[in-house]
């Protein structure tokens, strides 16, 4: 993908990001993300049902990358069972950690192809996926069939 | 002014992270070494030649910092591992048997956690209160302020001197002089301005005062707790071993040695404290208003310049130190730092360790510039000159 693109899309998410919300009701679970080497710090609000990722929102204050790499995963984890949703999640870590990696599942994800570059934006992209993963794991093995 | 005395500077960055920590000049870097390769002996302990030196260039750091400082005696100068340590220390080690439950501790919203965490702790453990003296609208503390909040409970008033995101200088000499009429301890945190303004204790007759060598030319690592002798005396050691102890024979017999031994147990940072004394030697021949006076200068400046760009919002327009908070409109903090980092510009983002700040000015997260005197004018045009392009600030910050 074009630099340019990729920068479009980033701004793009960072100035108008999509599901900032508080969650409606409770049926939604309240998770932070924040890690110690940055200033950013984002809530997800997620709401599973049988499986499935019926809707995630968040909020927080964070810098362009943290908050596009937000507003962009949870577009993709929306609708996903958790086991899909783990597998997307596993796929982007791959790539930001130069590791191999699906580029077909990515969708908007591959922006952040190149980001393994800037050592310390890294964690910025990882934010939200820090977060989410708290909420997954909760979720018990067997379920994932 | 002098940049030729620093290293750091040779390579090609400009620094404006003074707040955090400021660059060491050659004869500081030189000094370590020297005590490394020529007396790199144990202090206070060996009978030979090269101890007895090691003896002599450390407490003569205690004579420069006592002198700095205008402390009456130099027992009142207590080596630490920097300003946290000693207000830890002195809220741990004093405050801590002294006061009871429902005491109260004036403290302000803009405090360092260095500051602030010790005393809720105090506040966790022994139940005293921690109460916030108001703000003006220049987030300044002022007299008038301070007079309000005192209770017959109020014992403790903790303030620092100079505040490392407004970066105002307290009414320090005011503010403990009303104290004292009041029985009322006073606390002073001096980390930012140590190496900026002039200190006299004597003059500013507050009672115990701590700062750091590394936010003054020095060493990291090393820091000062100065507290008047007659309250120090009834410190409690919190570090309790080798070098503190004049004597001991079962748990009864213990006897401690005199200050400032009492306070320093353990092996102390010797290059440390050696080469702070190269430090603040340095500094006196600068001259402390020669460096305000200069600082007060190059804020000027830099403040004239961000103040006609209309996406900058300034949250410390006045004040006299060298800090500068601001941010640029809907741009995380974060993300012009590394904006700026492209260009080799070091400026810090984030709440700066001053967590209770947002309830005061309204946000969380800033950009901080702190000034030191090898800052120049063209280092600021430079700083200038890449955020007054908003576009480019987005095109570039990712
Ligand atoms: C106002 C203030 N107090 C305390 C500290 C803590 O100093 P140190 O980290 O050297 O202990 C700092 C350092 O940033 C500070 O700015």
């Amino acid at each position: 993908m074009d630099e340019n693109i990729k920068r479009e899309i980033i701004l793009d998410h960072y100035q108008n990001p999509r599901h900032r919300g508080l969650g409606e009701d409770d049926t939604y679970k309240k998770v932070n993300s924040n890690n110690e080497s940055c200033i950013d710090n984002i809530d997800l609000y997620v709401k599973i049902e049988n499986d499935l990722i019926k809707d995630i929102q968040f909020n927080g204050e964070a810098c362009a990358i943290s908050t596009s790499s937000t507003s962009i995963m949870i577009e993709n984890l929306i609708g996903k069972t958790i086991a899909e949703a783990k597998k997307y999640i596993n796929n982007f870590e791959n790539m930001v950690n130069e590791k191999e990696y699906d580029e077909n599942l990515l969708q908007e994800g591959i922006v952040y192809q190149d980001i393994y570059k800037q050592n310390n934006r890294k964690t910025c992209a990882t934010l939200p996926y820090v977060g989410i993963k708290k909420i997954l794991d909760t979720y018990p093995e067997e379920r994932e069939k | 002014m002098n940049r030729e005395d620093f290293p750091m500077l040779l390579q090609d960055i400009v620094y404006f992270d003074n707040g955090a920590t400021t660059l060491k000049p050659k004869c500081v870097i030189d000094k370590t070494v020297e005590y490394y390769e020529k007396y790199g002996a144990n202090a206070h302990r060996g009978d030979y030649d090269i101890s007895y030196k090691v003896d002599q260039e450390y407490e003569n750091t205690r004579r420069l910092v006592k002198e700095y400082i205008h402390a009456k005696y130099l027992e009142e100068i207590i080596f630490t591992a920097g300003s946290t340590e000693s207000l830890n220390l002195i809220v741990q080690g004093f405050f801590a048997n002294l006061l009871d439950p429902n005491d109260e501790v004036l403290i302000t919203k803009s405090e360092h956690a260095s500051n602030v965490l010790p005393w809720f702790h105090l506040a966790n453990k022994k139940g005293i209160k921690v109460n916030y003296i108001p703000l003006d609208d220049n987030h300044y503390v002022t007299l008038e302020n301070v007079k309000k909040m005192i209770t017959p409970n109020t014992k403790v008033i903790s303030l620092a001197y100079i505040t490392n995101v407004i970066g105002d200088i307290r009414p320090i000499k005011e503010i403990a002089e009303y104290a004292h009429q009041h029985n009322i301890f006073v606390v002073v945190d001096a980390a930012q301005s140590i190496g900026h303004i002039k200190t006299d204790v004597q003059d500013l007759d507050v009672d115990f005062l701590a700062f750091s060598a590394h936010k003054m030319c020095g060493p990291t690592g090393v820091g000062v707790l100065y507290g008047k002798k007659e309250l120090l005396e009834h410190v409690e050691p919190l570090i309790l071993g080798g070098g503190m102890n004049e004597s001991f024979d079962n748990e009864h017999e213990v006897y401690y040695k005199e200050l400032p031994a009492r306070l320093e147990a353990g092996t102390p940072n010797i290059a440390g404290v050696i080469a702070y004394g190269a430090a603040i030697e340095y500094l006196n021949k600068i001259g402390l208003d020669t460096i305000s006076e200069y600082e007060k200068k190059l804020r000027k400046y830099l403040i004239d310049k961000l103040i006609d760009i209309p996406f900058i919002d300034l949250i410390n327009i006045e004040s006299d130190s060298g800090i500068v908070t601001f941010n640029i409109t809907d741009i995380f903090s974060q993300d012009v730092a590394y904006y700026l980092n492209k260009y080799n510009i070091c400026v810090r983002a984030g709440s700066h360790c001053a967590k209770i700040l947002k309830n005061e000015v309204g946000v969380t997260n800033t950009l901080r510039v702190s000034l030191y005197f090898y800052n120049t004018f063209e280092e600021i045009d430079m700083l200038v000159e890449l955020l007054s392009d908003k576009e480019k600030i987005l095109k570039e910050m990712l």
